[in-house]
């Protein structure tokens, strides 16, 4: 579904990504984690062509992300994000958020873009905020939202970047709840998250990055079990991140 | 190429007027910022009455057009000092006034950029507000409020102009002297523009560098 | 100071015709500036913020013209020069056969420099609304056009009201201006009546109340809109 093949990006002199290459299938749910300005949010960014690499290839769908055979716009259709600071449209209701894509770019009609839009509020549990603004709502339930939203296009892949490091604590689970409903429901998806409990219950697979390259690529069962046979700056995270 | 040996033959009239558009510029600079303390000044000691006065004369200021208050005090100077000033003396009034107003509000808003815990801290350690202006707020101020003056001195550096009106020398009226005098109105405007634009280019320039280096 | 106070000349004709007259040249100028103004400094404004740098380039550099050369020197620009450059016939044409000549002369020199200064904010309120928000609409599909449209400039609007509506009392301010290339606005007209009576008090007096009048209703209209616009926040 996801094909990674020794990509490589470069911001000046720093190497943000090393020689990138591993396969996303369909239904997996990959956890990409690693210490921070590892790269693991620059990778997840390359799918949906937001940010650019400089040499290798990034497969969605057996299509090249570069490939002037499909626009950047409906690689984006496929692709639906997630991101750390929710990035709700201010100005829109809760409902018109979840709609505005629909109709721009889906140009699905009004009722048809809004009956999308209630039924994604149903599944992220929010049908009673469809007409309240954003800055009304906490941070678990915007980051709800705009899972809906990134749902609307019905999209084939789904990439989480950081979506509960902005939330507090009590919030945390209200978002890995609705994530865990939409992989049980067999959602590619790839998340870039430190809840290592998440990662645990609902991956398949585990990456772990550091300096812009991948350390580990391994079943999660592997990851967590078979700590002997990682690599020492795994465990070195993995201790940090875990000891309370 | 036009034969521009007419702005020659001209130039020390020109420079005259470019002299008085500068020594105008400065004047309200000057005066505009005296003005503007002492309206901030009333307005953070002298409670509700003192700040509804210097509300009124903000917003009276800032309603009219400058060419208004150039007529204003024109015709007014004058008559209060109950003897012909000329127009000189009363544009200046007009400038430093007018000025006065844009600068108290220039100040004032570079005061509140200070965080209100900057105050606080300064009350809880015992010094008293003239204190706490003047040790704690004012100094953190001074660097965002100083870009600000130099840009409003451009506008006013083009403003100057308008003193056209009441028939002064300045550059412009001078080039528009001269324009008609020797009929050559294309030459002569396009002059003008290009030193006012040189001018206020290179004055941006330079506010945008001092604000950059106030940045590092 | 000795004067004779006569305020019920203003009511006396002509000069409350007169009064009345230059306000509405002023809203005139005003108007027909601003409808000018407003799409070119929105579009000169978007392609500041261009990715495209010969755009952004281009842009910069009508702003810079139009914000560095006064406005007094703009309008004899366009009233003196800028006929002796056209054709002959469009030229002729400006001079003799256009109605009103100094009226839209005069409004075009306000509605360029005016664009200009429009073009700088409305480039500071495209920059004011957070990258994310870009990012986000991209990420969803939408194209460059479509994510300006529907999220970048309702946001930069409202970031960018306040100092638009002082824009608007400045263009009405700015077309006093015009007086100086023969339009009889407010201003002129309150100089014409102290011309002839010599009671510059009452003349600019009033003259001085229409502008506070405008920027009253101004204030008005900016504190409604502001409220109909401010997205509503829990109490």
């Amino acid at each position: 579904m996801i094909e990674f093949d020794h990509v490589n990006k470069h911001y000046g002199a720093h190497h943000v990504l090393r020689d990138i290459t591993m396969t996303v299938s369909r239904g997996e749910v990959v956890v990409v984690c690693g210490p921070s300005g590892s790269g693991k949010s620059t990778l997840i960014k390359c799918v949906n062509a937001l940010e650019s690499y400089q040499s290798g290839h990034i497969l969605v769908e057996g299509v090249d992300v570069k490939s002037k055979a499909r626009s950047a716009a409906a690689l984006r259709q496929r692709v639906g994000m997630v991101f750390q600071n929710f990035e709700l449209y201010p100005h829109l209701s809760v409902i018109d958020n979840i709609c505005i894509a629909q109709r721009v770019v889906l140009k699905r009609h009004a009722g048809e873009a809004r009956e999308r839009a209630w039924r994604l509020l149903d599944r992220v549990g929010l049908r009673d905020k469809a007409a309240a603004y954003p800055m009304n709502l906490s941070g678990g339930q915007q980051q709800r939202i705009a899972i809906a939203r990134a749902l609307a296009l019905d999209p084939e892949i789904m990439l989480f970047d950081e979506p509960t490091s902005a939330l507090d604590p009590e919030m945390i689970n209200e978002v890995l709840d609705v994530m865990t409903a939409l992989a049980a429901d067999g959602m590619t998806m790839m998340v870039v998250t430190h809840e290592m409990g998440f990662a645990r219950r609902v991956a398949s697979r585990v990456v772990f990055m550091d300096k812009g390259e991948v350390v580990e690529d391994c079943s999660t069962t592997e990851f967590f079990n078979d700590t002997k046979s990682r690599a020492d700056r795994t465990r070195q995270f993995l201790d940090k991140i875990l000891s309370h | 190429m036009p034969d521009l040996s007419f702005i020659a033959r001209n130039a020390s009239f020109l420079f005259d007027g470019l002299l008085l558009s500068l020594t105008l510029t400065a004047a309200g600079v000057i005066g505009g910022l005296a003005v503007g303390i002492a309206l901030v000044l009333v307005r953070l000691f002298t409670g509700v009455v003192g700040n509804c006065v210097v509300d009124a004369y903000v917003f009276v200021f800032r309603a009219i057009p400058l060419i208004l208050v150039i007529f204003w005090f024109y015709f007014m100077v004058p008559l209060i000092l109950g003897r012909p000033v000329g127009a000189w003396t009363s544009a200046i009034v007009a400038f430093t006034l007018f000025e006065g107003a844009y600068y108290s509000e220039i100040l004032r808003a570079g005061l509140k950029s200070v965080r209100a815990g900057q105050m606080h801290a300064a009350l809880a350690g015992g010094m008293n507000r003239a204190q706490a202006l003047r040790y704690v707020i004012f100094p953190q101020a001074i660097t965002a409020m100083i870009p600000i003056f130099l840009t409003q001195a451009i506008i006013l550096f083009q403003d100057t102009s308008l003193v056209f009106v009441v028939s002064l020398h300045d550059f412009l009226t001078a080039t528009t002297i001269i324009a008609n005098r020797d009929g050559r109105l294309v030459e002569t405007y396009a002059s003008a523009c290009l030193v006012y634009y040189l001018i206020c280019l290179a004055a941006t320039a330079g506010v945008d560098r001092l604000k950059r280096t106030f940045a590092r | 100071m000795n004067y004779q106070w006569n305020w019920s000349l203003l009511l006396d004709e002509p000069y409350a015709g007169w009064l009345l007259a230059g306000l509405g040249w002023t809203v005139a100028l005003s108007v027909v500036g601003w409808v000018i103004a407003l799409p070119l400094g929105t579009a000169i404004g978007i392609a500041r913020t261009s990715s495209s740098r010969w755009l952004r380039v281009l842009s910069g550099f009508y702003v810079s013209v139009f914000r560095n050369i006064p406005l007094l020197l703009q309008m004899f620009v366009w009233f003196f020069v800028v006929p002796e450059l056209l054709p002959d016939r469009l030229g002729l044409w400006f001079k003799r056969d256009l109605p009103n000549p100094e009226f839209w002369t005069a409004a075009l020199a306000l509605a360029f420099y005016t664009s200009g200064r429009l073009a700088e904010l409305f480039r500071a309120g495209l920059q004011a609304v957070p990258r994310g928000q870009v990012m986000a609409a991209d990420a969803t599909g939408m194209s460059r056009p479509q994510a300006l449209r529907h999220v970048i400039m309702p946001q930069a609007l409202r970031i960018i009201l306040p100092p638009l509506t002082s824009e608007f009392l400045s263009i009405v301010k700015n077309s006093s201006l015009a007086l100086t290339i023969g339009v009889l606005e407010l201003t002129a007209q309150s100089r014409q009546i102290e011309n002839f009576t010599f009671h510059g008090f009452e003349a600019f007096g009033a003259a001085t109340a229409f502008y506070m009048l405008v920027a009253l209703i101004l204030n008005l209209v900016m504190v409604s809109l502001r409220r109909t616009l401010t997205l509503p926040v829990a109490v």
